[in-house]
């Protein structure tokens, strides 16, 4: 019984997104689709963060070298692949199957730099740590751009078209599903008892550096997707994508939704990205916005929209006993992203 | 031995303005326990203060000393004013909340000041905000260059040095032997019992930001000299380089801040130097982690451990 609701958990949250994102591609407009895709991108980019921003409270601001290691990844691999044709599939077939697989390598070597980053960094504590991984995010970035191999500063360009609202759809969900899951298993638990208080955790057996690394790599692993995704949809991978600016309009997300908050993360990043984009207009004050929308944010609500608290927990009470139940319906699964998972905090 | 003497000599200019910035960030540290991260931009806000001001006084027609001395203090006190104005509104408020609140709108500010100082123009006759595009820093008196040995080196190179020891001199002179620099280590030390003690613990630390941030002024015009490119975001990559310095030194520690500057430009310079130059910036970073792995309290910072 528990093994079958936990798969249920697992794939029906995807099972609905490629329903309800194959549906929804069909109805939108070229520039709708771009607009969305980098939302949904930003969803994954704020969803990991959070896990260890959020969860775990460990502040890291190297988010988007994580993301470089994934998106550059992803492209060369595509780009090596190009062309070749899988066991008999079509060209296009075969194209969306490398597509799979260069996201999970992207996805496996972000994780590997987050294990290498994490490893000795996580040791330390607060605004250090904060400025050790932007430290690291530079360092990504600068290598990057002394390689030949990865096309130093102008990057590799020409990757093909491929990332699709359905693709960054299952993304986000999966993400999103990842997040939930992981924040109501006993190892998220342990985050959060990391979080409240670190040395009471170490005292009750918690092994905290340990759980701190393996939330840095899961989250750099997503990172690493959402950078697939990204170069695959602006069919570019430049160095100057992936600033430690990039980082911080990630953190800004995420402190926006609340931290520890998935559905804040959606929220916010959903937000943000429309907002921002509804005041291309006027580029030059767009960044303004951003800095006063993070100070007035901390003097007025220093715990962000939602605080630790997910959407639902804000909702009437008649809504709330749904919680229980897997989504019934694919709208319902692609709504809320995922089924139940623990109260948080 | 003519490359390594001039390495030298751009080092130590280079270090030294590192270390005016670093001042900044250690005095912070010391009464806050918050990495300033808008220090940077400040900077930035002096450079351009210098530059309003000189064209202001005209020193682009007549170049003087006397003006090169008005234009020196006057950016020094538009940014410790502005220091003040940031602490008040963006910092004091948040005081008593986690740091990682203020770490966050100290992340808000800095980018409030790049952005804004990158919006164009209000007027064509008052160019502020300055814009995107670079600008050159007027030259209050001529540039003189010798070759001694085959070193270059010219007389902005020595005012620049002669000036941040001297600046350096003089705060050590404040945070050790002044009435304010004991009240300063005192807040430094524990802010609850030095305000116990009768110290006004929100004009010490509303004094501190007014001094560091004077010191980044003093870096900006010192710079601005050797190298006249002024933008919005020069103070970014600067002030992290002089955030690494220090933490280097070990943060909170003035003599530290002052070695860890010198350290890091040196270091950058003869890395750059003999090596791949494109690796510039990611020498700072480097040392950063090696710093706070191997010995996190940096070179002269104490150990303090975690108590329950």
């Amino acid at each position: 019984m528990d093994t079958t609701r936990a798969v249920l958990r697992s794939i029906l949250p995807i099972a609905a997104a490629v329903i309800a994102f194959g549906l929804l591609q069909q109805f939108l407009s070229p520039s709708q689709t771009v607009i969305l895709i980098v939302a949904l991108v930003n969803v994954i980019l704020a969803v990991s963060l959070n896990v260890v921003n959020g969860f775990t409270g460990q502040f890291s601001l190297g988010h988007a070298g994580f993301m470089a290691v994934g998106a550059y990844t992803a492209a060369k691999f595509t780009t090596a692949f190009r062309g070749t044709e899988l066991f008999g599939l079509s060209a296009d077939a075969s194209l969306q199957v490398i597509f799979l697989v260069a996201l999970i390598v992207g996805m496996i070597l972000a994780g590997v730099a987050g294990f290498i980053v994490g490893m000795p960094s996580l040791r330390l504590r607060g605004d250090y740590l904060a400025i050790v991984t932007l430290g690291f995010n530079e360092i990504i970035r600068v290598i990057i751009e002394n390689t030949k191999f990865l096309g130093e500063a102008t990057g590799i360009s020409g990757l093909p078209r491929l990332t699709t609202v359905l693709w960054v759809g299952v993304g986000a969900v999966a993400t999103i599903a990842m997040a939930r899951r992981l924040v109501g298993s006993s190892h998220g638990r342990a985050l959060l008892a990391i979080r409240e208080d670190e040395i009471a955790a170490e005292a009750m057996g918690v092994n905290t550096t340990g759980y701190k690394v393996r939330a840095f790599v899961i989250s750099s692993a997503f990172a690493g997707l959402a950078g697939g995704l990204l170069v695959h949809l602006i069919q570019l991978c430049t160095p100057r994508s992936f600033t430690f600016i990039k980082s911080i309009e990630v953190v800004a997300m995420v402190v926006l939704g609340g931290m520890g908050s998935v559905t804040g993360s959606v929220v916010a990043a959903l937000t943000l990205t429309f907002a921002l984009e509804a005041l291309r207009g006027v580029a030059q004050y767009r960044m303004i916005m951003y800095a006063m929308l993070l100070i007035v944010l901390m003097l007025t609500r220093p715990a962000g929209l939602f605080g630790t608290r997910e959407i639902w927990d804000l909702l009437p009470s008649l809504f709330k006993k749904k919680r229980g139940a897997p989504p019934a319906t694919p709208e319902a699964g692609a709504a809320t992203g995922t089924g139940t998972g623990g109260k948080l905090s | 031995m003519t490359e390594f003497l001039q390495h030298l000599v751009n080092g130590l200019s280079v270090g030294t303005i590192y270390a005016l910035i670093a001042l900044g960030y250690t005095m912070v540290y010391g009464v806050l326990k918050l990495i300033n991260f808008a220090h940077g931009d400040v900077y930035m806000v002096g450079a351009f203060a210098g530059y309003y001001l000189s064209h202001a006084l005209g020193v682009t027609q007549r170049p003087s000393i006397a003006s090169a001395v008005v234009v020196f203090f006057g950016s020094m006190i538009v940014c410790g004013i502005l220091g003040v104005v940031i602490e008040r509104f963006a910092y004091r408020p948040l005081r008593h909340r986690a740091r990682l609140t203020s770490l966050i709108t100290a992340i808000g500010v800095s980018f409030l000041l790049e952005y804004g100082f990158q919006l164009p123009s209000i007027s064509y006759t008052f160019p502020f905000p300055p814009g995107p595009t670079p600008r050159f820093f007027p030259q209050p008196f001529e540039r003189i260059g010798w070759q001694p040995g085959g070193v270059y080196l010219s007389n902005y190179d020595v005012v620049s040095f002669f000036v941040a020891v001297g600046l350096m001199l003089m705060l050590q002179f404040i945070v050790y032997r002044t009435k304010f620099g004991t009240s300063m280590r005192a807040v430094s030390f524990d802010s609850n019992i030095a305000s116990l003690m009768g110290v006004n613990v929100n004009r010490v630390i509303a004094g501190t930001f007014a001094l560091g941030s004077a010191m980044a002024a003093a870096a900006a015009l010192l710079f601005a000299g050797s190298r006249p490119k002024i933008d919005p975001l020069m103070g970014l990559m600067l002030g992290l380089k002089a955030f690494v310095a220090a933490v280097f030194g070990g943060i909170g520690n003035v003599p530290g801040a002052m070695v860890g500057g010198l350290i890091i430009g040196l270091a950058e310079e003869y890395v750059a130097g003999y090596t791949v130059s494109s690796y510039r910036d990611a020498i700072a970073f480097g040392i950063l982690i090696i710093v706070l792995l191997v010995k996190p309290a940096g070179l002269f910072g104490r150990f303090t451990p975690e108590k329950v």
